[in-house]
């Protein structure tokens, strides 16, 4: 993974000395609560319902076992000890006291982590695949040019107050793990005729209020145009993208105004006009990010089965929990954040120091978060998962539930957001006690539930085989339902099945939508695919067939 | 008379700006041929008086304007003013940069305007911007701490050369 030199570092640990004199001014009364806001965002300090919050960057969500391990130390001596993954592949600690972030982010610094531009209208943490160079499906590693794009990003000193916030994600993979249809901006990597590399540009998707689905503007980017080339769409951007309207000032609005087709003009006319003074990226340069991410020094292994003869429950683990790894002799191993009772994305200081040392044991000391608020270690022997499993079923991490209905996004909700309508926690608990039973999980395959508590879409809802959105009714919590929506290679938004439920009524509610699934479904069908085979109408006649006083 | 932040230091105005002119366009009067700063607007409504008049003439521009205007007149322009008018507007921080990059602008290049605040001098310099008038309540001192804050950084833009440019 990559690690700093002394000018990363240097630079880092000047960004925290300036954010501690911004803090000290604020609290000296230098800083009106207004001026101090827009630099506190831009270092992702929120002020929520009960403290501050502090969204860490963990870029395209990958850790070492010692910045999992100081995360851990933070949380605990900083906060109530746990800190919440995101679908940003950041954490966000929750309990904060503002006086004390400086200090934390000198601790972070010591491990070559920060917090910068995490929130705000700039340029956030690029995601990416958590199956990263490890998946058999990807053509190349996308997170040589992650790295690459965070540092173009960090602090550009012409992008840092953009219209609004910016996202950006990188896949090397058809699966796109990494949502990136639903980006400002996705990059697909691609190679041309000669084998080398570029990327297939999309912009203007993104969830929020106006959900949208990028559009390709460019079919192939050559690498050493990719910095220049995203200067070009910025720049049109900044310049143009609305900033009288919050809710129209994403790029996704501008591109849907002009039109994907003059938007493209634009950015390739801006292109070739500054392309000759921009920045132009280097081989040397491209050379010494990539040196970062050579394979580990995996043992040459057989594949094996290992499940065969072990007891049942280690069985549905491996099915559920582990995915095929491109060398042979190694898996991908989820490490659930989903167990049952548990808020979505919560994990204890005690879990993170626990999982550091099975890392550093079991998987080259490297953790990955994932979008869906998991974690993963990446390269595990097979021969060492049982063990693995053994471990993390002690330490409450083995919840054999990856990639079904109680593996769900959510957001933080009420219980922390001030953005938030509705306590999405509440009604996660809520499904995970209606659908406790691992069969029947089992029996119903893969389904995505995305929740979000308010119109913002943390949760991607707007994506969610099944999409939960907390809405505020006279300052009562109903949620409305949406279905067919997906990501993953095909993304798609979903519908709207009819009018929002009460509280209570939403797990009983999916539950009857899956009833449907259960009765209609044909061999080997999904969810989705069931739901696209027959459509909306049955599912939405039997949500509210018992629950009718719905309004 | 105003000051403003040339160059590191902070200096008395010597650019005054229309509005505070009023007899620019009469036969006589001691401003004709001082340094004068006029909205594009101006510019553009009687664009041969004012590149023919005497003596230094600037421009200030707005977040709206479209900085690529200005290109046929440049090498008449001795100073550009682009706007900030308050915490959030970047529009100046790409006109700033696509004069100096692009266009090539070598004049004074200055920030105006209710942002001009220090915590923000640092990626103004680092899109060309060299003066600034700074917004009320901001001091010499803490505007000039902005400078040696950083002594790195990862794109290139004056004074620092890039992270990458120092790499290889």
């Amino acid at each position: 993974m990559y690690r700093y030199d002394e000018l990363d570092q240097a630079f880092v640990d000047q960004r925290v000395a300036e954010f501690a004199d911004q803090t000290r001014r604020f609290l000296a009364g230098e800083l009106s609560e207004d001026e101090f806001r827009g630099l506190r965002l831009r270092n992702g300090l929120y002020i929520q319902r009960h403290a501050p919050m502090l969204r860490i960057a963990i870029p395209y969500g990958l850790l070492s076992t010692r910045q999992l391990r100081k995360l851990g130390e933070i949380a605990e001596r900083f906060d109530r000890g746990y800190g919440h993954f995101t679908t940003r592949q950041n954490l966000q600690l929750n309990w904060p006291r503002l006086e004390q972030v400086p200090e934390i982010l000198r601790e972070l610094a010591t491990v070559q982590m920060h917090s910068i531009q995490t929130s705000g209208n700039c340029v956030r943490n690029v995601t990416a695949d958590h199956l990263a160079g490890i998946a058999p499906d990807e053509l190349d590693d996308p997170r040589p040019y992650c790295e690459i794009v965070r540092q173009w990003a960090t602090l550009n000193p012409e992008f840092t107050y953009l219209p609004r916030k910016f996202k950006i994600a990188i896949t090397g993979s058809p699966a796109d793990r990494a949502a990136s249809e639903v980006h400002d901006i996705g990059l697909h990597m691609r190679r041309d005729a000669e084998g080398a590399i570029g990327f297939q540009v999309l912009v203007g998707g993104g969830l929020g209020r106006t959900p949208i689905i990028g559009r390709v503007i460019r079919e192939f980017l050559p690498l050493p145009d990719l910095l220049s080339y995203l200067e070009a769409i910025l720049r049109v951007y900044n310049r143009h993208g609305r900033r009288d309207n919050i809710h129209k000032a994403r790029i996704k609005i501008l591109v849907r105004s002009l039109g994907v087709e003059r938007f493209r003009e634009q950015v390739e006319a801006e292109w070739l006009a500054s392309r000759a003074s921009a920045t132009r990226l280097s081989p040397a340069e491209v050379d010494r990010v990539r040196a970062h991410f050579t394979p580990p020094a995996y043992e040459s292994l057989p594949n094996q089965d290992v499940s065969a003869g072990r007891e049942p429950q280690f069985q549905a683990w491996y099915r559920y929990n582990t995915r095929e790894h491109r060398v042979p002799g190694y898996r991908a191993v989820f490490i659930s954040l989903k167990a049952h009772g548990h808020n979505p994305g919560d994990m204890t200081s005690a879990q993170m120091a626990s999982v550091a040392a099975l890392a550093d044991r079991l998987s080259f000391g490297a953790v990955r978060v994932t979008h869906n608020q998991n974690l993963l270690l990446g390269d595990v022997r097979q021969s060492d998962l049982y063990a693995l499993w053994g471990e993390l079923r002690t330490l409450g991490l083995a919840m054999p539930n990856i990639g079904t209905l109680t593996d769900m996004i959510a957001c933080p909700g009420l219980d922390f957001c001030s953005l938030a309508n509705a306590g999405t926690l509440g009604v996660a608990r809520q499904i995970q006690a209606q659908f406790n039973d691992l069969d029947y999980l089992y029996d119903l395959g893969d389904i995505e539930i995305k929740m979000s508590g308010c119109m913002n879409g943390c949760g991607h809802h707007h994506v969610g085989h099944i999409g939960i959105l907390g809405v505020d009714k006279h300052g009562e919590e109903w949620y409305q339902i949406t279905l067919g929506g997906s990501v993953n290679g095909f993304t798609a938004l979903g519908e709207v099945i009819g009018p929002s439920v009460p509280q209570a009524e939403v797990a009983p509610t999916i539950e009857r939508l899956v009833e449907v699934y259960r009765a209609r479904r044909e061999d080997g069908e999904r969810f989705v695919d069931t739901l696209r085979r027959i459509g909306l109408q049955p599912f939405k006649e039997r949500a509210y067939a018992i629950h009718s006083a719905a309004a | 008379m105003r000051s403003i932040l040339r160059r590191r230091e902070l200096v008395a105005d010597d650019w005054r700006y229309l509005s505070e002119v009023h007899d620019e366009r009469g036969a006589s009067g001691t401003v004709r041929g001082a340094a004068l700063i006029i909205p594009l607007v101006e510019l553009r409504a009687d664009r041969e008086f004012w590149l023919a008049r005497p003596g230094p003439l600037g421009v200030r521009l707005s977040p709206v304007d479209n900085v690529e205007e200005l290109e046929p007149d440049l090498p008449r322009l001795a100073l550009v003013a682009a706007e900030f008018p308050g915490p959030g507007d970047g529009r100046g921080f790409s006109q700033g940069r696509i004069l100096r990059t692009r266009l090539g602008f070598e004049g004074e290049l200055r920030a105006v305007g209710a942002g001009v605040k220090q915590d923000l001098i640092f990626l103004m310099a680092r899109c060309g911007f060299d003066s600034f008038e700074l917004a009320p309540g901001q001091t010499l001192e803490s505007a000039l701490k902005a400078y040696t804050r950083y002594t790195v950084a990862y794109q290139p833009g004056a004074p620092l050369s890039s992270i990458m440019m120092q790499r290889h």
